[in-house]
């Protein structure tokens, strides 16, 4: 396998941990392991961004990555925040009970 | 084989297998160690694409923190009891999910082999080139700091908003009331989407 041809694995790779991501975002109901889905799918995002730099012989493929981590990061912190005041209200809730915004 | 394909295969087995045990497992606290492998592997294919920071950032941001911050609030609200995976609660959901999933790979897998390496278009080397003489770190921090100021600014203002947006979330209010039961659907005239075991029997 060539260098080239390598930089492609790397996209197909990275679309495949992203449609696992995604899949496990939709089927999956326990909000913290839907936070853990969206990380997959931020990571899949990250390599993509990182190979494309390497192709075009880039930096600012992993200058964007950085800013990926710092925002998901943010969401990282803000989305465990949602979840532990949705617990405190009502224990053992899923992402199905969530049906209103209210509270 | 060259070094890096090796270690390309053995790190894409990794991060495929822990995004399939994210994805698979019943107890949120697997699903969070197989997510500190699906980031390991990643950090090392960083590590192979030559972006030699962003892998050290990604081991001590995502695993270092952010999935310690996961599993401690995991244990913090004790949700480490195993899910039922067993019932569907949408007929069909998990069925075209994962239609949605395979048309997400077979769309990049399509523009991946059909365009071959003239998939990925755009000039070459307009910001700053990859190896310019610099080493990774140096050239990225340049960057960040003459190119990329003013959004490297920004993201001082989102962290700032993240930290009083969690603060403001998690703060306990003075009179904590448990919200009650929300009116079930099939009382509102809504027909159920799964069959109950009564219906099931005849």
């Amino acid at each position: 396998m060539d260098a080239q041809n390598l930089d492609l694995a790397y996209l197909a790779l990275a679309a495949i941990l992203f449609a696992i991501g995604g899949v496990g975002l939709l089927i999956r109901r326990n909000p913290l392991v839907m936070i853990m889905c969206v990380e997959l799918m931020l990571n899949a995002v990250n390599l993509t961004f990182v190979t494309f730099g390497k192709m075009l012989n880039d930096i600012t493929g992993q200058v964007i990555v950085f800013f990926v981590l710092v925002v998901a990061a943010a969401e990282v912190v803000v989305g465990l925040g949602l979840v532990v005041a949705m617990s405190r209200r009502r224990p053992g809730a899923d992402a199905d009970d969530l049906r209103l915004l209210r509270g | 084989m060259t070094v890096e394909a090796f270690v390309f295969g053995v790190c894409a087995v990794v991060v495929l297998v822990g995004g399939l045990g994210v994805v698979m497992s019943r107890n949120p606290v697997h699903s969070a160690l197989s997510l500190v492998a699906t980031l390991f592997g990643i950090a090392v294919l960083f590590l192979n694409l030559d972006a030699q920071l962003l892998a050290a950032v990604q081991v001590i941001v995502y695993t270092g923190a952010i999935v310690v911050l996961i599993l401690f609030v995991m244990m913090l609200l004790g949700v480490d009891k195993d899910d039922d995976l067993e019932t569907e609660p949408l007929v069909g959901q998990r069925v075209l999910a994962v239609l949605v999933g395979l048309i997400m790979v077979g769309a990049v897998l399509a523009v991946i082999i059909i365009g071959g390496h003239n998939a990925v278009t755009g000039a070459r080397s307009v910001t700053g080139q990859l190896a310019g003489g610099y080493d990774n770190v140096y050239e990225l921090g340049r960057q960040l700091f003459t190119t990329y100021v003013f959004p490297l600014e920004v993201t001082a203002g989102l962290l700032t908003i993240a930290v009083v947006g969690a603060v403001v979330l998690s703060r306990r209010p003075k009179d904590v009331q448990p919200i009650p039961e929300p009116e079930s659907m099939i009382d509102q005239g809504d027909e159920p989407l799964t069959l109950t075991h009564e219906e099931g029997a005849h």
